[in-house]
């Protein structure tokens, strides 16, 4: 009798031990096993298209022996939270895990071991040479490893709307509007002649957020929040003064529509034409379509960056990097390493519109040559091409996303008129201040 | 507290405060039993069965909150959780000085002061309509508590629609009446009223249900005795319903301030782009909020595990001085019988 209590007893824990286990239980990488087949998996985040491209099949045909699976999460941030708390167990990675702008110098600074180094790889100098320096560099260590492979960039250029330009009596086409502002002081004296003009659209603002001016510029300095070494580096940054006294400039003399970028207030904007520019790093062109649908055909245009003619600006883009701690390290570079050529970059950017961080992929006729119905044909390959080329080096730090962020929520303060730019830039500071401690 | 707590509103706790407090009131303690002999061998059956319950709360409440009290003695990142270097009680100095600490410290009583008081009067209110034989009644009763059952993202998501500044419905309508638009997300006191809103309009029906429930409770003889004295239904409601809730109003005013303690949901969303500053000046940022930035867009674990105790120590404070204010009404009570 004794005995059977114990052992129901017993049972008992052991079934609740099992729940536990179980519900904690992790993503195995799961060897196929049947058929010899190895499956590689992919934890990214976003849009990376390629499942929708077809990559991954086309992959699986040329290799049969692999099988190929990705685990989505939506949005980089919750991503990255999860990614971190695995860098920290050195367990639960996928076979490739995606990079982000956001985050990479994070990754670089403190957990670049836990990658595969491509510097080290036989072909280092051939993979080098397919993408433009920076994008190589941005994923490099201070002792030159290398733990990822870009796949897309975010080189910007300007958006306008044609259609209100042309109510405002501005010029339409993209060449003598790119003429309107060689520099930002001349877009927003744009700025200020668009305000001023008698029939522009009542209620549209010239531009949507003062974030489109000071996420830019801020990239076009020497520096932007670091330094070579990647130190944060924010009051002595020339990209942040010039940007923002741009941008607050922009925001307190009312050339903006007042929104917080992807709030819903400025999603809502955009179909309300509520603004007659924005910038447009490569990916917003498919934001733009997304939130305009058919009606917004034909409105827009693209423009080269205000400033560009010293130097380009991105925004965002991706990496895909091996965890060395993987079971399948080296098909897993083999697949990453397929993923990013030239080739499929080039299809990348043709059939999902994900402009190349490859300048080899670039400068191919097929990207190079294209051009985009829906914004009015323009140019798309050219102006991100030459927005492309004219980036140059600026190190990041592993805080830049904070940093940026504590500046456009004062920028969005000047704006909305609750506080004056030198209160709002000692707010920022302050906030920054929080971060890099 | 774990770093990432849920609001903790059960119905379980209920009778757990209100009993508490009619043992106060009675103060009567029943004789101890005699110790039983050993019964750990009589008693196996039943550790087996509350197991679960004990791994389960080991787990995911009893660790999480060792673990944050440990992590709060570190200067950590999330990627290098476990090799922070230990700074003892350097976080909480720092925390003490931290304006940021202080602006959420402020801005979690003023909405919850916005949110709460409202929220529990209206509650009282509508539980007493309820509480009268009105056709219709348990379609009402059941109408009440549909905004509980709703999600606070869904809900917050609508609400930040109609607070819109351009296209909010609530604009439009204050428009039409003639009056100014309002940036109700820009100002301190138009985003706080704004969350605040959104919260009463979550809460009332689940706090008018537990008022309701109480007040079935309460005798009828007494309705009849006041009335015979030839009092009006305002006077019942103040003189016989309301003293008879009072250990009820303690439990929802306990229970409510801890959940406004830990309001986090609303003004995360409240800013639509995933936003953790709570406001371009921080004006909505909640103690939940900058727990929240601290460790998930800063990914200082150190500092956000700080928050977290400071959050939980706030807590403690709340309900001891509940528990006090309840002991010195029982005293009183006593000392007049």
């Amino acid at each position: 009798m004794l005995v059977s209590r114990r052992a129901r007893a017993a049972a008992a824990a052991a079934v609740s031990l099992a729940l536990l286990t179980s519900a904690c239980g992790g993503s195995d990488s799961g060897d196929g096993g049947e058929d010899g087949q190895t499956t590689l998996t992919l934890g990214l985040y976003g849009t990376f298209g390629y499942e929708e491209a077809g990559l991954y099949d086309e992959y699986m045909e040329l290799n049969p022996d692999i099988r190929i699976e990705q685990s989505v999460v939506a949005q980089s941030g919750p991503y990255y939270q999860a990614l971190q708390t695995r860098l920290a167990a050195g367990s639960g990675m996928a076979d490739v895990q995606g990079l982000e702008i956001g985050f990479i110098a994070d990754v670089t600074a403190n957990n670049a071991d836990a990658f595969v180094d491509f510097a080290a790889a036989n072909n280092a100098d051939e993979l080098e040479g397919n993408y433009y320096d920076w994008k190589w560099d941005q994923a490099s260590t201070d002792d030159g490893r290398v733990i990822g492979l870009g796949t897309d960039a975010g080189p910007q250029a300007m958006c306008y709307r044609q259609d209100l330009f042309e109510q405002a009596g501005l010029p339409t086409d993209p060449a003598a509007v790119s003429a309107l502002w060689p520099t930002w002081d001349e877009y927003l004296a744009t700025g200020q002649q668009y305000l001023a003009s008698p029939t522009r659209q009542q209620d549209s603002a010239f531009v949507d957020s003062p974030n489109s001016v000071f996420a830019p510029a801020v990239r076009q300095g020497d520096t932007t929040y670091a330094d070579e070494d990647g130190n944060p580096v924010v009051e002595d940054s020339d990209g942040v003064q010039t940007a923002w006294g741009l941008a607050s400039q922009a925001a307190g003399d009312g050339l903006t529509a007042r929104l917080a970028q992807f709030s819903d207030e400025w999603n809502a904007a955009f179909t309300n034409g509520a603004f007659a520019t924005i910038a447009c790093p490569s990916w917003m062109l498919s934001y733009i379509t997304s939130q305009m649908g058919d009606e917004g055909s034909g409105l827009w245009n693209i423009a080269t960056l205000p400033g560009q003619s010293e130097a380009g600006s991105t925004w965002g883009g991706s990496w895909l990097g091996v965890p060395s701690s993987g079971e399948h390290v080296e098909e897993a570079t083999a697949l990453v390493e397929w993923l990013t050529a030239p080739e499929q970059q080039i299809r990348m950017f043709t059939e999902q519109g994900f402009f190349p961080s490859s300048s080899v992929a670039a400068d191919s006729p097929e990207v190079a040559g294209a051009t985009s119905a829906y914004f009015s044909d323009a140019a798309i390959g050219q102006v991100f091409g030459d927005a492309a080329a004219a980036v140059q080096r600026t190190p990041i730090s592993q805080y830049d996303t904070q940093i940026q962020d504590a500046f456009s929520a004062a920028l969005t303060s000047v704006a909305d008129g609750s506080r004056d730019p030198d209160q709002a830039y000692a707010d920022a500071l302050a906030a920054i201040e929080q971060v890099t401690g | 507290m774990t770093l990432a707590d849920d609001s903790p509103r059960t119905l379980a706790g209920t009778t757990g405060l209100a009993d508490a407090t009619a043992q106060d009131v009675a103060d009567v303690r029943p004789p101890r039993a005699p110790r039983r002999g050993p019964s750990l061998s009589r008693n196996r059956w039943g550790y087996g069965y509350v197991a679960p319950f004990f791994v389960v709360f080991g787990a995911f409440s009893l660790f999480p909150f060792l673990f944050t009290a440990w992590i709060s003695l570190h200067d950590a990142r999330l990627s290098d959780i476990d090799g922070g270097t230990f700074v003892g009680l350097d976080n909480y100095a720092a925390l003490l000085g931290n304006d940021f600490f202080w602006n959420a410290l402020r801005n979690t009583i003023t909405i919850g002061i916005l949110a709460t008081v409202p929220q529990l009067c209206l509650a009282l209110g509508l539980a007493h309509l309820l509480h009268y034989k009105l056709r219709g009644r348990t379609f009402f009763r059941t109408l009440m508590l549909m905004p509980y059952a709703t999600s606070i993202a869904a809900a917050t998501l609508v609400f930040a629609t109609l607070f819109g500044r351009d296209y909010g419905i609530i604009n439009t309508a204050l428009e039409a009446v003639g009056l100014d638009r309002v940036d109700w997300e820009a100002g301190t006191w138009s985003s706080q009223i704004a969350i605040a809103v959104i919260v009463t309009w979550r809460w009332t029906g689940y706090n008018a249900l537990i008022y309701l429930a109480a007040m079935q409770s309460i005798p009828g003889e007494l309705y009849e005795a006041a009335e015979m004295d030839g009092a009006s239904r305002w006077r019942q409601f103040l003189h016989v319903t309301i003293p008879s809730l009072r250990p009820t109003i303690l439990f929802t005013v306990v229970v409510s301030t801890i959940g406004a303690i830990q309001l986090f949901g609303e003004p995360l969303l409240f800013a639509g782009n995933g936003s953790t500053t709570g406001g371009s000046r921080n004006q909505y940022q909640t103690l939940g909020l900058l727990m929240y930035q601290q460790g998930w867009s800063n990914f200082n674990v150190g500092q956000a595990a700080t928050t977290a105790w400071a959050m939980f120590l706030i807590i403690l404070l709340v309900i001891g001085l509940a528990a006090v204010a309840g002991r010195i009404r029982s005293r009183r009570r006593g000392d007049l019988r």
